[in-house]
């Protein structure tokens, strides 16, 4: 049996203030937000979790999905704990991105859009990030970190390892 | 000569000045008294008009002419919809402001709300700066405790709502109208124009869609008066911009200048960039976001007739796209010697691939093959005859789509040819050099 997809009820309070604040009859703006929430609970956006989605803003399914594929940001297969999103586009390479993910690749033992054996990093490569200037950077859920070097990224994982 | 007034950034380094309290006793929210209490819609619109300002989200559209022609029929509401996805490579002022002073964007996001006679507005987010939405979200809730937000602002009898809306990740949706249609819960396709958003926006209805650089300047220029801001920088180029910084330079980051500083000075002076790091030489610029034309480092710092550049709409495209570029969003990007062109442009053309909406062919098949053909020159499978193909499609792609996406695809790709050929036949004609780790070819004389 699979678990049954419900938000929490904070969620759901949520979920009617974000619906709240769109015109009657514009629902479906409240589209992105929910998905959003939604990943924030799961982790990922399963198609029953995004039937659920379409059942509570009244909409059919297909229109969630063809909203969720179309942004990068949702992911639509199981994740691991802490998804990595590296910035791979030209400024970031030019602040020295190149070498800092390979070493990054390489401390994990995976590539780009794999999951470590034991659940802990998926990683991903992202386009510009808007944080340039403080090059090169990965984001992990909201956090930006920002300034990387090899010394960095091993105190990072291991960090977040433990 | 330029100044250094900062009229966006002269309170960022204010410690506490992301809460209200301390925002306030700044001088924070005098723009809302001054236009609320003593000032009609289209007297802030005069001001507006008389400053000049220019968008400040890449196409450089004169502010005040855009609010002008938001029409107004009887009995439907109008939108105001501020542009904060910045997705555009080497830009990331808009995320510098709304982070540091998220109230200085809620107070131009009012004073340009009750101009426009909106009474709920939107500041659409990309979904990657979450954490800036939910400081937004806080500035608002504590401009609404403090009466500025909601019914009868200050009892002017003006009611406004704000909404920060995330997106979802693609740099399509900075597009105005893909922007528009990701509000409404939809995939971000850029509309056919007309109608324009100022007719038929957002719920098809009246809209103005305005970057968050642009908005955030409407306080200072309703406090101090739109003659004052257009005496601010040079000729048709008024005010002050944020440039973003990076690549090869000493100190990247986010810095105000008043337009019509010289490029030169912006460069090497300690004031900003400090120079190109040790050791380095320049050796070519993307001045205004990855969209804009490249331009190797003697045609950044002086035109071709040898004037210095200034850093200026109208300077930065002396010369058109033969020796020229744009100040587009002010993504200033330096790099040395150490750059590989051919890498850069690749680079560039998978992002344009990888962000077309797909909706028109010469985009979707366009971006597709030129990402191709240069991945081949870089990994040193190129023949002579793809530098002429590149141009081509390049250009089967200009002016032959729905939104400019694919002009600011074809451009990169069309300027580094132009201006370092010898760097793609360096890769054809040594293919085992051009594909070793690091290696690059730089032409020396280019080199400043
Ligand atoms: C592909 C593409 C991406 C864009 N991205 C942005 C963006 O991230 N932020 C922005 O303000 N404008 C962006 N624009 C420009 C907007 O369409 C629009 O011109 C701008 O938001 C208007 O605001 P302004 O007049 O204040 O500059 C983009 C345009 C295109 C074609
Ligand atoms: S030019 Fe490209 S991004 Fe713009 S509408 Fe056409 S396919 Fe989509
Ligand atoms: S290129 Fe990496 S954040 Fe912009």
């Amino acid at each position: 049996m699979s678990e049954k997809i419900e938000f929490t009820t904070e969620r759901l309070k949520k979920v009617e203030e974000i619906i709240g604040r769109y015109p009657a009859d514009r629902k479906k703006s409240a589209l992105l937000p929910i998905l959003h929430l939604a990943q924030e609970q799961y982790g990922w956006l399963s198609s029953a979790t995004m039937d659920y989605v379409a059942y509570i803003l009244d909409i059919q399914p297909v229109e969630v999905y063809e909203v969720a594929t179309f942004y990068t940001m949702f992911h639509l297969d199981p994740v691991g704990k802490h998804v990595i999103e590296y910035c791979r586009t030209g400024p970031c390479c030019t602040m020295g991105g190149e070498d800092v993910y390979d070493h990054l690749k390489q401390k994990l033992g995976i590539g780009s859009n794999e999951t470590t054996k034991d659940g802990l990093f998926t990683l991903k490569e992202v386009e510009c990030l808007a944080a340039c200037g403080w090059g090169p950077c990965f984001q992990i859920r909201e956090q930006f970190y920002m300034h990387l070097d090899n010394q960095k990224i091993d105190e990072i994982i291991e960090d977040l390892s433990k | 000569m330029a100044s250094d007034i900062k009229i966006l950034t002269d309170r960022i380094n204010i410690p506490g000045i992301e809460t209200f309290e301390v925002y306030r006793k700044n001088g924070g929210y005098e723009a809302v008294e001054k236009a609320l209490k003593k000032m009609s819609p289209d007297e802030v619109v005069e001001e507006v008009k008389k400053s000049g300002i220019r968008g400040r989200g890449g196409a450089g559209f004169p502010m005040g002419m855009k609010w002008s022609f938001l029409a107004k029929p009887e009995g439907i509401p109008r939108y105001l919809v501020c542009n904060g996805d910045e997705s555009e490579p080497g830009t990331f002022k808009d995320h510098y402001l709304m982070k540091n002073i998220p109230h200085l964007l809620i107070e131009g996001m009012i004073v340009s709300s009750f101009a426009l006679g909106a009474t709920k507005s939107f500041i659409y987010v990309r979904g990657e700066l979450m954490y800036v939405i939910r400081i937004l979200e806080k500035a608002i809730e504590e401009a609404k405790n403090a009466g500025f937000l909601g019914k009868n602002i200050l009892g002017s009898g003006y009611d406004l709502e704000l909404v920060v809306q995330p997106g979802g990740g693609a740099y399509i949706c900075g597009e105005e109208t893909a922007l528009l249609e990701s509000l409404e819960g939809k995939r971000g396709n850029p509309r056919n124009k007309p109608p324009f958003p100022a007719v038929k926006g957002l719920y098809q209805s009246p809209t103005v869609v305005n970057n968050v650089e642009s908005i955030s300047t409407t306080p200072w220029i309703i406090n101090h008066g739109g003659d004052e801001y257009a005496k601010l920088g040079i000729g048709k180029s008024t005010g002050t911009k944020l440039i973003s910084a990076s690549g090869h330079v000493k100190r990247p980051g986010v810095y105000e200048i008043e337009l019509g500083l010289p490029v030169e000075e912006f460069i090497y002076s300690d004031q900003y960039l400090g120079g190109i790091r040790d050791g380095h030489h320049l050796k070519a610029v993307v001045a205004g976001g990855s969209s804009v034309p490249i331009l190797p480092a003697n045609l950044i710092l002086k035109t071709a007739n040898g004037e210095p550049r200034l850093m200026s709409y109208e300077s930065l495209s002396d010369g058109g796209f033969a020796t020229g570029t744009m100040l587009g969003s002010g993504g200033f990007i330096a790099m040395d010697e150490t750059t590989c062109i051919v890498r850069n442009t690749w680079n560039f053309s998978r992002f344009y691939h990888h962000e077309s909406c797909g909706q028109c062919s010469p985009c979707r098949e366009g971006t597709g093959w030129m990402e191709k053909v240069l991945f081949k020159i870089e990994h040193g499978q190129g023949k002579m005859s793809d530098i002429d193909l590149l141009v081509d499609v390049a250009k089967r792609i200009e002016g032959n789509t729905i939104c400019p996406l694919g002009d600011a695809a074809a451009w990169p790709v069309g300027s580094a040819i132009r201006h370092f050929r010898d760097e793609f036949e360096w890769h054809i004609t040594h293919p085992h050099e051009a594909t070793q780790k690091g290696a690059v070819f730089s032409n020396e004389s280019i080199l400043v």
